[in-house]
């Protein structure tokens, strides 16, 4: 998953005014600015970003700051538009019978910056390079699923194989109705032969296949900025429409904020706590609040006391019934929030608002007392609900509105658990060491649903820190995998989410939204489905 | 005089070791795994996880480690950091930017400073005397990211006189902002300070015996006087140079300097103990430094201070 580097400090519970903001939560709407669809225009665009906390290497960038270059100076087999549709990009095609076993053949005429071919080899070697364990790449459980893989030692994906010039295959180790999908995300992009060389001078200089290149060597100033220019060999339908795409590197959204305000920053993408009352009005019809593919919730281990079995399923749809999502959303995220209806995103294409089950994402405090009290009947329940959180990225005002609103209506006691920094709670969710409920979100790292899914609650998968286990669940991801389309794989993968509802291994909460913005000095501003704006379309005169 | 500043920079090591060391003790107590954390909500396979904590010793016992980075700082070798990059070509870019911010922050509240200060002194209990304390009193009470902040709305976003944010573009007009900002509290102690010693010294025999002389107004308030006033406002300001370098975290968060705040920020946010340590070490040096520096004034300010 894209880490967002998450600034600034949470909105206060004081805020008073509760303004109630038009969230849009139909997939793919967006409130930009069209201006005329005329000839490319030729400013640069400046737009906000962070430091790249990693070399430029598309294996080992898994948060925003290097994402965003990235996304621009490559080209992947597949991109996603706005509304996260994927479409072949260097692919010509994708091809295969059993969801297990692809073919992927390329187009004609694609060459890296530095004026080598792209073929099959450029992935297949970018591959095998991201995967082997001994190169430590960050992204590399992204080959996990392809033959040859291993966690223990360095070995080679022999489930690639090159057939010519211009096509691969690909085996899986199981079938995957997700994997083209998958193929846009940064990881599967392509490597030029000089990147092998020298590994580490190439993260510094990196030479790509997208639309936009590096502007010469040392493009990339550190904590400064980094300028890209258009590429002019570019083949794909992500022709800069600009003179080219300046990112400057923000350690504040504050700073950034206030630099779009005196149109010093042409395109914003991440509002600061600090505004979210007042940036829909000062920004007017140039601000953009759409929710992202972005889902956050708390997890209540599977085996905490009072909450497993029958009793526990009964205790967790009480506590999912006791939160008024709604109105904390308003007051506390002043509509920067969209309540959750389901255990994905709706930006994800197939993502549905009425899977049945969902009822219990309603507040309805009548119900969950009457649970609660059910649940009591079998065992009473002693002690303290308690929900962990880091204080270090602005939890503590929506935690303490949940185990409010959880207090209020059960009338047991409910408490935040702080922890100084995101590290130290990880530490006690990873070691198993906590004892109670914790914040858990999650980013899609590409627009399936499968992925909200499966890495979070299959058993034993790598992120479900719950422990949560459940055949019915699994057998139903399995099916997903081994359909023949995403449509006909979106149908099992919504009836597994009718099993999470009645179990509840986590208690959605709310969609986080991309808040952002652009300056009088630019226009077609549009936002991609990862909450990033899409650069490549923004005109500047 | 050899002597002693070789005696004083004598000194500097055990300072240093001791500075390196608790440092590093304290970022090795902060809770969590920096290295689980590079994976985000997701967390890194612990395979990858364990290859990347030997490869920045992490894996080792804290004494080890600690021993592992003076080794490395004798060969002028301070780390990685978690992105790959040396240490020290970090300090190489960040260090220019703060000094260059912290001694114009240092030219505004010395020279403002002074100057109110000394008429403030000369016209005790007159209006701009009161004006002068008010005005100080109220910066010295407001904080300073709230000055930041309005101050950058209202000169930057507003009127747009200078630039909102720095970024990679660090002139003398887009810092100068951000140096008004950093300095502000200390200018108002300088004022203060000036005034008080002025006003005091005004009242002293040599000043009378100046006056009695027959020298002109002018040559005793500025050589007599003011001369005289300065050793506690030069005392201070060497302090507040080390104190500007590294208070300058919020004014750099404010107004975006690529500078050793933001850096330092970053760094202990994840947990990375090559980057603090050096960074924090080598404002330890520019405190010691500072301070020696300002000790030797002394002797030029006042001939009856020496240094044998």
């Amino acid at each position: 998953m894209k880490i967002r580097r998450i600034a600034g400090f949470a909105a206060s519970l004081t805020v008073g005014a509760l303004v109630l903001t038009a969230c849009s939560s139909t997939p793919g709407d967006t409130e930009t600015t069209q201006g005329s669809a005329g000839g490319p225009s030729t400013g640069i665009v400046t737009a906000n970003s962070s430091e790249p906390q990693n070399p430029l290497i598309p294996t080992n960038t898994n948060e925003t700051g290097g994402g965003k270059i990235l996304d621009l100076i490559f080209a992947g087999l597949v991109n996603y538009d706005a509304q996260g549709n994927p479409q072949n990009e260097v692919a010509e095609s994708i091809e295969s019978e059993d969801s297990q076993n692809y073919t992927i053949t390329l187009k004609d005429g694609w060459t890296f910056t530095d004026g080598t071919d792209v073929t099959a080899s450029s992935f297949v070697d970018a591959w095998n390079y991201g995967a082997l364990l001994s190169n430590d790449q960050l992204s590399s459980y992204f080959f996990e699923d392809i033959e040859g893989f291993s966690w223990d030692e360095d070995s080679e994906l022999t489930g690639l194989e090159v057939v010519d010039d211009k096509t691969f295959t690909v085996a899986l180790k199981q079938p995957a109705a997700d994997f083209p999908l998958r193929l846009g995300y940064s990881a599967y992009f392509p490597l030029p032969e000089v990147a092998f060389e020298d590994i580490e001078a190439f993260g510094e200089n990196p030479i790509g296949n997208g639309p936009y290149m590096l502007d010469g060597e040392g493009a990339w100033q550190h904590n400064i900025g980094i300028d890209l220019v258009p590429n002019p060999d570019y083949q794909g339908d992500r022709t800069a429409q600009n003179g080219g795409v300046s990112l400057k590197f923000y350690e504040t959204q504050d700073a950034a904020y206030n630099d779009l305000l005196a149109d010093q920053l042409d395109v914003l993408d991440a509002v600061p706590d600090s505004a979210f009352g007042t940036f829909e009005d000062e920004l007017g019809d140039r601000a953009v609040n759409q929710p992202a593919a972005i889902f956050q919730s708390f997890t209540i281990p599977m085996t905490l006391e009072r909450f497993s079995g029958e009793e526990g399923t009964l205790r967790r749809q009480a506590i999912s019934m006791a939160i008024n999502r709604q109105e904390i959303t308003d007051a506390i995220f002043q509509g920067t929030r969209t309540p959750a209806k389901d255990f994905t995103s709706p930006v994800i294409a197939g993502w549905s608002e009425d899977v049945s089950g969902s009822e219990v994402l309603a507040y309805n405090p009548d119900e969950a007392k009457r649970l609660w009290a059910e649940a009591d009947a079998m065992a009473p329940f002693t002690g303290t609900f308690t929900i962990g959180y880091n204080t270090d990225g602005g939890h503590q005002a929506w935690v303490d509105a949940v185990t409010n609103s959880i207090k209020n209506t059960l009338g047991i006691q409910a408490e935040g658990k702080p922890y100084p920094t995101f590290q130290a709670l990880r530490d006690d969710v990873t070691n198993r060491t906590i004892t109670g409920a914790f914040r858990t979100g999650w980013q899609a790292d590409y627009p399936g649903l499968y992925n909200f899914l499966g890495p979070l609650y299959g058993t034993n998968a790598g992120s479900n820190d719950g422990d949560y286990s459940n055949p019915e669940f699994d057998d139903l991801i399995k099916q997903g995998s081994a359909a023949q389309s995403i449509e006909e794989a979106n149908t099992f993968y919504q009836q597994a989410q009718e099993v999470l509802f009645q179990d509840l291994p986590a208690i959605p909460l709310w969609y986080s939204n991309v808040t952002g913005g652009s300056a009088t000095t630019v226009d077609n501003v549009e936002f991609g489905w990862n909450s990033v704006p899409l650069y490549y379309q923004v005109t500047k005169s | 005089m050899a002597w002693y500043v070789g005696r004083r920079l004598l000194q500097m090591v055990p300072v240093f070791l001791g500075a390196t060391l608790l440092i590093y003790a304290m970022v090795f107590a902060l809770p969590g795994d920096p290295i689980q954390a590079l994976g985000g909500d997701r967390g890194l396979n612990e395979a990858v996880a364990a290859q990347l904590r030997a490869e920045y010793n992490l894996d080792k016992p804290f004494f080890v480690q600690y021993l592992l980075y003076l080794k490395g700082i004798l060969t002028l070798d301070f780390g990685t950091t978690f992105s790959g990059r040396e240490v020290i070509d970090v300090m190489g870019e960040v260090f220019p930017v703060t000094f260059q911010l912290s001694i114009m922050a240092l030219t505004f509240e010395a020279v403002l400073g002074i100057t109110v200060g000394l008429i403030a002194g000369l016209r005790k209990g007159k209006l701009f005397d009161a004006t002068a304390l008010l005005v100080s009193l109220v910066v010295i009470a407001v904080p300073i990211f709230v000055i930041g902040f309005v101050l950058q709305f209202v000169v930057g976003v507003k009127l747009q006189w200078l630039p909102v944010t720095v970024g990679g573009d660090v002139t003398f007009r887009t810092l100068l902002m951000p140096a008004i900002v950093l300095g502000a509290v200390s200018f108002a102690y300088v004022l203060r300070l000036t005034r008080t010693s002025v006003a005091e010294n005004l009242t002293a025999d040599f000043v009378r015996t100046a006056t009695a002389k027959g020298l002109s107004r002018s040559r005793v308030v500025n050589v007599h006087v003011l001369r005289n006033s300065l050793i506690p406002v030069v005392t201070y300001l060497g302090a507040d140079l080390g104190a500007l370098m590294a208070g300058a975290i919020v004014t750099e968060g404010i107004f975006n300097i690529p500078g050793v705040g933001n850096t330092l920020y970053r760094a202990i946010q994840q947990g990375q103990a090559p980057t603090v340590v050096s960074l924090v070490t080598v404002l330890v040096v520019v405190y010691i430094v500072a301070n020696l520096f300002v000790d030797m004034l002394y002797a030029l300010l006042d001939p009856r201070i020496r240094y044998a």
